[in-house]
């Protein structure tokens, strides 16, 4: 709303200031988590091929460090799941609705656009449903 | 006691276990559930959104059930169960790979597809590129993926065949493969995607609910004590190598490594599978693709910890010994191990269900492959996008039967072949010829066509390539042909390899491409995969 982009137009909306905090927000958390899932994933894998006798390790009973690593990665799953969709909702989705809201006033990304009569080309309400 | 009903248990399996009938029985009135919801979906699906995107008007939740029951093959059901009863941990390493797999889909790729296509991966990939060669390429892809997928499933129906129904001469295995074949025509062919979807939620839940009052009964049975039941599995095995990694891939170095490229197409592929990307598209909004994807990962997870349960309550119960020589070998633990728990009505369930996922499965792959060619190819390349709603949805009809017709063919031919590769091969081709152009063309900018283009041909032809002259076809005892030694790949499975280097082509590809791609095309397709402006809506409620 600070800028004065049309909204209606893909490039411009990509270049303004508001697409690419959206762009960077959105990176910022998936491009680390996606590493560091596949690193503890890949290590895990690496340790019970190449070292089960570290994973043959018992801890409690006969539950060995195996069954506890890889329980470990149902944990971190379900973790980065939670955290994913907590920071989705607080910090993508604001950001994603506003520009979408915008874009849509004004017009854009309608397949074949008729005429441009404001309002009259999206449904109300297609926002989030949830 | 338990030793004497595993005797017992044992020396009925060399021809059946339990009653067939009431396994029949009981599948019967799941073909009758679905039936009846595949018809009532027919009724409102008429257009080709309907056909193929269930009219976008599932929820997050309803997705995700489906997602799961897409996901939860056969094979990992009654595989997984078995290989952790037999190898104990390297069976676990399986489970660990197809869960981690989804936060590749939660995060880089749901959302993005949802916001950007409309039927198919295709859709996706071609939407910035130049559309008739990527188009072509990705619907290529898609069909090698579903097939050999589809043609894994098939064969397997004819395992179980003999295994629950105590059907084993050929011509009566080849009479129920045709039967499920046919059923599931039926199902996809009047349902489409709505009906497909209705049969993935019921026998999710089926498979759910099954394996969880299974794992909570064997748990109790060990008043609780994980611990114990892994300690009673190490005495009848009689090894307590069952509990360490290393029974199955610990043999030697390449066994190692081969393991590790399964791992590497387990976690990659998945975000690659074009029937589970499909699934994206049957939901009104990005928000409930996510939503899906999280619900899929709380069943899936689930899944795969009843799984751990189930497999080393195999073991403790029956033992390796008992579970290999059954008719179905490894894929016998979990009907053996729910005889053992709770008899016929029991095994008749785990039965039904197991026939349930098979069907389902199936009719996912199918409704895939009908979509890529239909949509694809006839609608999108040869009539260049001037197919009518009607025209597209007769187009995809006769596919789903051709393609059903030739799943049926392809089971009946498989039948008693080694074909467990296949599913690690779709998952090995997934990984490498649709992952990275996923990737690559959500995420950056100076991709091309021709980096695309070579990333698929080049992920899908190395893939093939290398399984040709792997093991898995000449050499070893399981082999095609084991008496000559041909294979110059030294593992069986390719993703080590194709995996990197369609990441690398698709790099190269597009570096040394002269030709750029339109920039608008490119704005357009950022700005809508972030914010889903312009992206298609759902048609009813």
């Amino acid at each position: 709303m600070t800028t004065t982009h049309n909204y209606s137009d893909f490039q411009q909306v990509q270049k303004s200031e508001q697409f690419q905090q959206l762009r960077k927000t959105h990176r910022s958390f998936v491009f680390p988590m996606t590493v560091i899932f596949l690193i503890w994933y890949l290590a895990f894998v690496i340790l019970a091929a190449f070292a089960p006798e570290f994973m043959a390790i018992k801890v409690l009973g006969n539950i060995n460090l195996g069954i506890v690593l890889g329980l470990a990665q149902f944990v971190t799953t379900f973790i980065i799941t939670g955290a994913y969709v907590a920071y989705a909702n607080r910090k993508i989705d604001p950001i994603a609705t506003d520009l979408r809201e915008q874009m849509e006033a004004a017009g854009a990304g309608e397949p074949t656009p008729v005429e441009v009569t404001g309002y009259a080309t999206t449904a109300p309400g297609s926002g989030d449903a949830s | 006691m338990t030793s004497a009903l595993i005797t017992a248990a044992t020396t009925d399996v060399s021809t059946e276990v339990g009653n067939p009938w009431a396994n029949i029985g009981i599948f019967l009135v799941f073909v009758a559930v679905t039936l009846f919801a595949v018809v009532r979906a027919s009724r409102k699906t008429k257009t080709a959104t309907d056909f193929y995107a269930g009219g976008r008007s599932f929820t997050g939740t309803q997705n995700g059930t489906a997602i799961a029951g897409d996901y939860l093959s056969a094979a990992s059901f009654l595989g997984i169960v078995g290989a952790i009863a037999i190898y104990g941990y390297d069976g676990f390493l399986y489970s660990i790979g197809f869960l981690v797999a989804w936060l590749v889909a939660l995060l880089l790729v749901a959302e993005m597809l949802r916001n950007t296509g409309k039927f198919t991966m295709a859709d996706v990939l071609s939407f910035r590129l130049r559309q008739r060669p990527v188009r072509i390429a990705a619907a290529t892809s898609t069909l090698a993926v579903s097939i050999f997928y589809l043609l894994a499933q098939m064969a397997g129906a004819g395992a179980l065949v003999s295994l629950l129904l105590g059907i084993d001469s050929k011509l009566g295995q080849s009479l129920v493969i045709a039967i499920v074949g046919v059923l599931m025509i039926f199902y996809v062919f009047i349902g489409g995607m709505k009906g497909t979807t209705w049969v993935q939620i019921i026998k999710a839940t089926l498979l759910l609910i099954g394996v969880g009052i299974m794992s909570i009964w064997l748990l109790a049975l060990f008043g609780f004590n994980f611990s114990a039941m892994l300690g009673e599995a190490v005495t009848t095995a009689g090894n307590p190598a069952v509990l360490d990694p290393g029974l199955q891939y610990g043999a030697s170095a390449l066994s190692k490594i081969d393991f590790l490229s399964l791992g590497l197409a387990l976690v990659l592929g998945t975000a690659g599978l074009p029937h589970v990307l499909m699934r994206f598209y049957t939901v009104p909004t990005a928000k409930e693709a996510r939503k899906s994807v999280v619900w899929a990962i709380c069943l899936i997870g689930g899944f795969y910890l009843c799984t751990l349960v189930l497999g080393f309550g195999a073991a403790a119960m029956l033992g390796p010994e008992v579970i290999s020589n059954a008719p179905g070998g490894q894929n016998s633990a979990a009907p053996l191990l729910a005889y053992e728990l709770g008899g016929t009505i029991l095994l008749g369930i785990i039965a039904a269900v197991a026939f349930a996922t098979i069907l389902a499965v199936v009719a996912g792959l199918t409704i895939t492959a009908s979509a890529s060619f239909a949509h694809d190819i006839y609608g999108e390349v040869i009539k260049k996008g001037k197919l009518d709603t009607a025209g597209e949805m007769r187009a995809g009809r006769a596919t789903v039967v051709v393609v059903g017709i030739l799943a049926i063919l392809g089971g009946i031919g498989a039948q008693g072949q080694n074909v467990a590769f296949l599913v690690a091969l779709a998952f090995a081709v997934a990984a490498s010829a649709n992952l990275p152009t996923i990737i690559y063309s959500l995420f950056w900018k100076r991709f091309t066509t021709r980096g695309a283009l070579w990333s698929m041909y080049g992920g899908l032809i190395t893939s093939i390539t290398l399984i040709v002259f792997s093991p898995v076809m000449w050499g070893a005892e399981t082999s095609f042909f084991p008496d000559v030694d041909l294979a110059l790949y030294p593992l069986t499975n390719p993703g080590i390899v194709s995996i990197p280097l369609s990441f690398i082509l698709g790099w190269l590809g597009s570096v040394t491409s002269k030709a750029t791609e339109d920039p608008a095309k490119q704005a357009e397709m950022e700005v809508r995969s972030l914010t889903g402006v312009g992206a298609e809506k759902a048609t009813d409620h």
